[in-house]
C-alpha cells in the first residue's frame, strides 16, 4: 500500500536535490564558517550562496537575512526582540487571535511583564481587518505581528496593506511567513515589513534551520548570547549543512514559480469538490479564494478529528486535524475558535494539506476512502443517531 | 503519542457497537463542546449484565474504552461491575497515553450511569 501524504503544511519530505546537498556538506565540508582557514572558508562560501538566495526571494540585503534554527526561534527573536530592544519608548504590542503559538506564547510571556496585548479577532473566513490594526494602535505600541498564511485553515492576510499603514506610522511590523515563503510572494517592500518569519523544512529542505530577515535600521536585541554569528542576534555556530539545503530548497521552490502552485490548487479543488458530492454535512473553513494553494481544512459533522485521522492511516493516508485530542492541551483549535466555529463542531475538523510529491490518483484514493470512514463513524456517533432521529421526527 | 495495539484493534473493530432495543439501563456522559460522548446501554438479568453496547462519539481512546468497558461488563454482576474502574479499563487496553486517561474516566462514568438509570427504572436505591 503507497503512503498518500497529505500534511505538507505540518513538514515536508527533504528533496532529492536538497539531500544530495545536504549530503556533500556533511561529508566533505565541516569548516567553521566563522574561521580563516580554506575549510572554513569553503564552508563559509556555501552559507553564503545561501544567504544571496534568500536575499534575492525577499528583495533584500543578504546582511538583512539572519540564519535560525527554525520558525519558532524566528518568530520568538522577532517578538521577544523587538519588545526588549524598545521597553522604553512604549509596552503595547498588536497581534492576532490565529497566529501560530510560536508569535503567541512570547507575547503572553510579555505580558506576565507587564506587556500590554491586542490579540485582534478575524472574521469568519479567519481573515484580520487592516483596519481593526490601525484602530488598536496606542502611542505606546512598538510592534505588529501578523502572519501572511494561516497554517490551520490557509488564509492569506492582506499584510502589504497593513506594512503601508504601519510604515507611516513608523511602527515595526512582523509576519510570520513560515507558511509562505517559497510559495507566495514574499518580497519585503512589498509587503512592508521590517521582520519575517520562515522555515526549512516547510518547502522540502531539512528541518531545525529557519531565517529572519530584519530590515536594516529595526530596533532589536538578540535573547540569546554568544558569539558575534549572525550579526549577534543569534549567536552559535550556524547549522550549516541545514542553512546550505534550506538556501537549495528555496532556490528550486524559487525556480519553479507559479506553475506548481495552479497544479497543488487544481488537487484541492478535485478533491474538495469530491468530498462536497460524496459526504454530507461538510463545511470549508478558510477564505474561499484568499489562500494556499494546497490547503483544505474541512470540518466533518457528527464526527471527531482524531478517529477521522487514525481511520485514515489504515488506509495510509496521512492527513492533520485542528482537533484538540491531537494535543495535549485538549482544547478546541484556537484558529478556528476565532474565526467562530463553535467547538462541537470544530472538533471534527481535517486538514488536508498537499505537496509537490501529490498526484490526481491519490485525490482518488482518498475519495475513495475517506466517504467509508466517515460513514463509519458516523454509524456509532451518538450525536449522529440523534441528528437522524429529529429529521425523521 | 502512541497508541497500543490493542487500542488500535478495538478502534479499528469496535466490540458491541451500535444501538441496543430496549435497553434496561443507559448511561449518557460527555459532551460535544468537549468532543467526547459515549452512550452505554445495559441488559440486566438476575442482578447480571447480560449485554452491553454502546455508541460513541470522540477521538481513537474514547471509541476504544467504550468498546472494551462493554466487553469487561459482559457476565458480570452488577456490584462487581461497579468496581471496574478507569484504570481497570486502560489497563485492559495495554494503557492509555497520560493525556488521553480522561478517555477511560469516560468509559467508568457511563457504566456508573447505566447501572444507575437501570436502578432508579427498577425503583432499587
Amino acid at each position: 500500500m503507497g503512503r498518500i501524504y497529505l500534511d505538507n503544511n505540518a513538514t515536508t519530505p527533504v528533496r532529492p536535490e536538497v539531500a544530495e546537498a545536504l549530503g556533500r556538506m556533511l561529508k566533505g565540508c565541516y569548516g567553521n564558517p566563522s574561521t580563516l582557514y580554506c575549510i572554513g572558508q569553503e564552508a563559509h562560501v556555501e552559507m553564503e550562496h545561501a544567504r544571496d538566495v534568500m536575499a534575492g526571494i525577499l528583495g533584500c540585503n543578504r546582511e538583512e537575512v539572519i540564519f535560525t534554527s527554525g520558525g519558532t526561534e524566528s518568530d520568538n527573536i522577532a517578538v521577544l526582540g523587538v519588545a526588549r530592544a524598545n521597553r522604553k519608548k512604549g509596552n503595547h504590542i498588536i497581534t492576532t487571535k490565529i497566529e501560530h503559538h510560536a508569535v503567541l506564547n512570547p507575547c503572553k510571556a510579555l505580558e506576565k511583564e507587564g506587556w500590554q496585548v491586542t490579540y485582534l479577532p478575524v472574521d469568519k473566513y479567519g481573515m484580520v481587518n487592516p483596519e481593526d490594526v490601525e484602530r488598536s494602535i496606542t502611542p505606546g505600541t512598538v510592534l505588529i505581528s501578523i502572519m501572511h498564511a494561516n497554517n490551520e485553515v490557509g488564509t492569506i492576510q492582506p499584510i502589504a496593506e497593513t506594512g503601508k499603514m504601519a510604515r507611516a506610522r513608523r511602527i515595526t511590523f512582523h509576519t510570520d511567513a513560515v507558511q509562505s515563503f517559497g510559495k507566495l510572494s514574499v518580497n519585503v517592500n512589498e509587503l512592508g515589513v521590517d521582520l519575517l518569519s520562515a522555515s526549512s523544512h516547510k518547502i522540502y529542505g531539512p528541518k531545525g534551520v529557519g531565517l529572519l530577515y530584519v530590515r536594516k535600521g529595526t530596533k532589536i536585541l538578540p535573547i540569546m548570547f554568544g558569539g558575534h554569528q549572525e550579526r549577534s542576534l543569534r549567536p552559535g555556530t550556524e547549522n550549516v549543512p541545514g542553512v546550505v539545503g534550506f538556501g537549495k530548497a528555496a532556490e528550486l521552490m524559487a525556480a519553479e514559480g507559479r506553475s506548481e502552485e495552479a497544479r497543488l490548487l487544481k488537487l484541492r479543488e478535485r478533491l474538495w469538490e469530491g468530498i462536497k458530492a460524496n459526504v454530507p454535512h461538510v463545511k470549508l473553513n478558510g477564505h474561499p479564494t484568499a489562500r494556499l494553494a494546497g490547503t483544505l481544512n474541512v470540518i466533518f459533522e457528527y464526527v471527531e478529528g482524531e478517529s477521522i485521522i487514525l481511520s485514515l492511516d489504515e488506509h495510509g493516508i496521512c492527513a492533520s486535524s485542528g482537533s484538540a485530542c491531537t494535543s495535549d492541551a485538549l482544547e478546541p483549535s484556537h484558529v478556528l475558535a476565532a474565526m467562530g466555529v463553535p467547538p462541537e463542531k470544530s472538533h471534527g475538523a481535517l486538514r488536508m494539506s498537499f505537496g509537490r510529491e501529490n498526484t490526481e490518483e491519490d485525490v482518488d484514493k482518498v475519495l475513495e476512502a475517506l466517504p467509508k470512514v466517515v460513514e463509519k463513524l458516523r454509524s456509532f456517533s451518538p450525536i449522529y443517531k440523534d441528528f437522524l432521529k429529529q429529521q425523521t421526527a | 503519542m502512541a497508541y497500543s495495539e490493542k487500542v488500535m484493534d478495538h478502534f479499528r473493530n469496535p466490540r458491541n457497537v451500535g444501538e441496543m432495543k430496549d435497553p434496561d439501563g443507559v448511561g449518557k456522559v460527555g459532551n460535544p463542546v468537549c468532543g467526547d460522548i459515549m452512550e452505554l446501554y445495559i441488559k440486566v438479568k438476575d442482578d447480571t449484565i447480560v449485554d452491553a453496547k454502546f455508541q460513541t462519539l470522540g477521538c481513537g481512546a474514547a471509541i476504544a474504552t467504550s468498546s472494551m468497558v462493554t466487553e469487561m461488563v459482559k457476565g458480570q454482576k452488577l456490584e462487581d461491575a461497579l468496581k471496574i474502574s478507569n484504570s481497570m479499563v486502560a489497563e485492559a487496553l495495554g494503557g492509555l497515553p497520560s493525556q488521553k486517561m480522561h478517555c477511560s474516566v469516560l468509559a467508568e462514568e457511563a457504566l456508573q450511569s447505566a447501572i444507575s438509570d437501570y436502578r432508579n427504572k427498577k425503583g432499587i436505591k
